[in-house]
């Protein structure tokens, strides 16, 4: 049975693919099964060690919550509601994209495949510039941590025409740099993320032109899909940890 | 014979190495540094690390100069803390976490399981470069001048106080823990998919078990260690008060996300160390490793609780009581499966037909010195001893017992025992020897004054001390320079074996592991059939009666 398996098949498979442009069938995989089943593995435990690498800002982010609340509600506040919203919205709509995407190359549906991912992407850009216009926004504010920061805002609200604030003790206010340091890190890792994501799609995009991925090997397209939907679920927990601590809808 | 040996070795005057074999392979430089071969890859691995090693060897030597006089007068005192920081991060970080995993694990796991190579030998070679990038840095670190922060990058001392090179080193870390993840990752990957027909979960050799529980450490905790560093940078660079008590941050959480990572990474040092010695008792005692199963699960074990303990570093951080008490507790449950270690490999020896070549007396080191290592521990894991004992050289003596002690006599077993496998000839038996027993002696005169000297009081990372201390620390520098010795003699005796030694033959100990029914040195891919595992592990009866069944074949 092992003899089977150790000689005749990879020939067979050499001759079978010889018109794809990548030897898609590594010499030390027995069977192509297995070889589709170690690349999902790894994927996803890599994916276990993304989520130690985001549980590091969030265990900082539960310990900062917990001792400077009132500081965390005023930082909460300043970011905008709608813009977070959207920011959801497109990136749920992406990954819905991408989970097309893994069927289309199933089904070995070539345009089909290049279309959804390029909606994956347009979203995934999109995403990254109403990011950007929040942060622009945080800049001009002087909203960033670090020798610019400023709190005059929280302590003296009614200065700065905000009524609905309550206005902080200064030392308290001196911590919501702190929440702006983790919005920026937590959302900037993200953020990074979605650049490395987007930069491997066009790399997909590029050989599902070619048709590398209409023709039954789908492995690349679904482990991708994987990183692409753990991109999006960090940030259905960013949302409303950073956006949502106070907005309660009966207040 | 008046000399006990199991070494079986073929007719030297007609034996030959192999032609055909993974190093002759393909010819070039290029042919190494692009190569998806994981024997190649534990071999370009093999020769950083012995690099770096000596490195680090030979700071501690400065360091150790230095501590020859009570007076300060070899090196200034922040000299001086750049040479404990120096030695500290290269032999954590570019020696011990990669040393038996990247080496004799990435050349042996696929073979032990019958596979023709790591699940993904381009991330087995991407990990190598990161290895050398990381390493790279850390050399620029120190042609620059040095950073002294001591190893754990303690805020906020530096975040706020030092002005050396933290960064660099901080990234070179970031850069080699990725290596390490890969590494780890791939090991998993392999060891659940990749296993050949019959090679069942408990027909593994514990080498594996012990790799497999470390590269889960490496996969969890490497990139909390990450996400640490990443924020002293940030801290450091921006000053974005994370770790600054003065903006609301807190300097103990940065230790708390350290330590989650550094304590399990003594494990992932120590787990594949244990791995070997599993695998040499079993060889040169002619028995199955008792209890194969306890010590299989003793492994995850400690990869289990090693997530748990690592507040134990902080005792004396103002950490609260009753939390305290847990860990304690805690640090003291990972005893139970490292003595299970311990007891079964004793009696593994028990009426065992046992023989004393090198890889054995390397072995036998680490259990003596590992037992004293792992119960000073518990000695350190109890609260009241604790706050007498940290930050003191009792500590220093402690985690060197159990790293050097422990895991580079490992480390020296597992090359010796592998040596002719990884390169068809034997090493020159009776010098090896030597330098086993000069290995032990210097180690042993190098540190058990140290637990002494930790008992009296005297403080680590200092680069002076009261005079009355002198005679031990004279005893301890006496101690490094046998030390050294003895490390510099395998390097030699080698390099010189390479050319010179016997040749070994498919399986000179006699060891019933996959990899030893194969050509030494292997080919590259590694076995012309896959095999089928019929048998358990360490089943000598089968290895003699194939061996009997080979012997009426030829005849």
């Amino acid at each position: 049975m092992a003899d089977t398996i150790a000689t005749t098949e990879p020939a067979a498979e050499h001759e079978l693919h010889e018109h794809v442009f990548v030897p898609q069938h590594r010499h030390h995989f027995e069977t192509e099964q297995q070889q589709r089943e170690a690349g999902s593995f790894g994927m996803w435990l890599f994916l276990l060690t993304e989520i130690m690498f985001f549980g590091g800002m969030f265990f900082a982010y539960l310990l900062y919550r917990n001792w400077y609340y009132d500081a965390f509600v005023v930082g909460s506040n300043q970011l905008s509601l709608p813009l977070g919203t959207a920011n959801t919205a497109v990136l749920i709509t992406s990954g819905f994209f991408m989970a097309l995407s893994v069927w289309a190359a199933e089904v070995r549906k070539r345009g089909l495949l290049v279309l959804l991912l390029v909606l994956t992407t347009l979203l995934g850009i999109v995403f990254l510039g109403i990011k950007y216009v929040e942060y622009k926004e945080k800049y001009e504010l002087h909203h960033i941590p670090g020798e610019h920061f400023d709190v005059s805002e929280f302590v003296n609200p009614a200065a700065y025409g905000i009524t609905n604030e309550k206005p902080l003790p200064p030392d308290m206010a001196q911590k919501v740099q702190l929440y702006f340091f983790l919005y920026f890190a937590m959302t900037g890792m993200h953020a990074l993320h979605m650049i490395i994501g987007i930069g491997l799609l066009f790399w997909l995009i590029a050989r599902a032109r070619r048709g590398d991925f209409s023709a039954g090997y789908v492995a690349p397209i679904e482990n991708f899909g994987l990183y692409w939907h753990f991109v999006d679920i960090v940030w259905l927990f960013l949302f409303p940890l950073l956006y949502l601590i106070n907005r309660h809808p009966m207040k | 014979m008046s000399e006990s040996t199991i070494l079986n070795l073929p007719d030297q005057s007609t034996a030959r190495v192999p032609k055909r074999n993974f190093i002759t392979a393909e010819d070039g430089l290029l042919s190494w540094l692009l190569t998806g071969d994981h024997k190649r890859i534990a071999m370009l691995y093999l020769i950083s690390i012995t690099f770096f090693f000596f490195i680090g060897g030979a700071f501690a030597g400065l360091i150790r100069l230095e501590l020859l006089t009570p007076q300060p007068d070899l090196v200034a005192s922040d000299t001086y803390n750049k040479f404990f920081t120096m030695h500290g991060v290269i032999m954590v970080f570019l020696f011990l976490v990669p040393s038996v995993p990247a080496t004799l694990g990435n050349f042996l796991i696929p073979i032990m399981l019958g596979a023709r190579d790591l699940a993904f030998p381009k991330i087995n070679l991407l990990s190598w470069y990161l290895y050398v990038v990381g390493g790279v840095m850390v050399i620029a670190t120190m042609v620059l001048g040095g950073v002294d922060t001591g190893w754990t990058f303690t805020t906020p001392l530096s975040t706020h106080y030092l002005n050396t090179h933290v960064i660099t080193t901080a990234l070179a870390i970031f850069v080699a823990g990725f290596s390490s993840i890969f590494t780890g990752l791939n090991f998993i990957v392999t060891i659940h998919r990749m296993r050949c027909p019959g090679m069942t979960w408990f027909r593994m050799p514990l080498f594996v078990w012990s790799n497999y529980a470390a590269s889960i450490l490496m996969v969890l905790g490497t990139p909390v260690l990450a996400i640490s560093l990443t924020l002293v940078l940030l801290e450091r660079v921006f000053g974005i008060g994370v770790f600054d008590p003065t903006k609301g941050g807190d300097p103990l959480l940065f230790q708390h996300l350290f330590w989650f990572y550094s304590h399990p990474a003594v494990y992932i040092m120590i787990l594949p160390g244990m791995g070997v010695i599993s695998e040499v008792v079993s060889t040169f005692s002619r028995k199955r490793v008792f209890g194969y199963t306890a010590v299989a699960f003793s492994s995850v074990a400690i990869a289990l609780f090693g997530f748990f303990v690592w507040e134990h570093h902080m005792f004396i951080m103002g950490v609260s009581n009753y939390s305290a008490l847990v860990f304690s507790l805690l640090t003291m449950l990972v005893a139970v499966p490292s003595a299970i270690k311990i007891f079964n490999w004793s009696f593994t020896l028990q009426k065992g037909s046992i023989t004393f070549e090198t890889p054995m007396l390397y072995a036998f080191g680490f259990m003596g010195l590992f037992t004293i290592g792992g119960l000073t521990g518990v000695f350190l894991g109890s609260l009241g001893m604790d706050i007498h004992l940290t930050e003191t050289y009792f500590i220093v003596a402690h985690f060197h017992f159990v790293m050097v002690g422990g895991m580079l006599m490992a480390f020296l077993s597992g090359i010796h025992f592998w040596w002719p496998k990884i390169t068809g000839r034997m090493y020159p038996e009776a010098i090896s020897k030597l330098a086993a027993v000069v290995t032990f002696i210097g180690f042993n005169l190098t540190f058990l004054p140290q637990f002494i000297l930790g008992y009296l009081g005297m403080p680590r990372r200092y680069h002076s001390y009261p005079p009355e201390f002198q005679i031990l620390n004279v005893m301890s520098t006496a101690g490094a320079t046998v030390l050294g010795i003895g490390y510099l003699m395998p390097i030699i005796y080698l390099a010189w074996s390479l050319k010179y030694g016997a040749v070994a033959g498919n399986n000179p100990w006699q060891a019933t592991g996959l990899e030893w029914q194969i050509q030494s040195p292997p080919l590259t891919e590694n076995f012309t059939e896959i095999p089928i595992m019929d048998h358990e592990a360490y089943d000598y009866d089968w290895l003699e009666h194939k061996t009997k069944q080979e012997v009426t074949t030829v005849g």
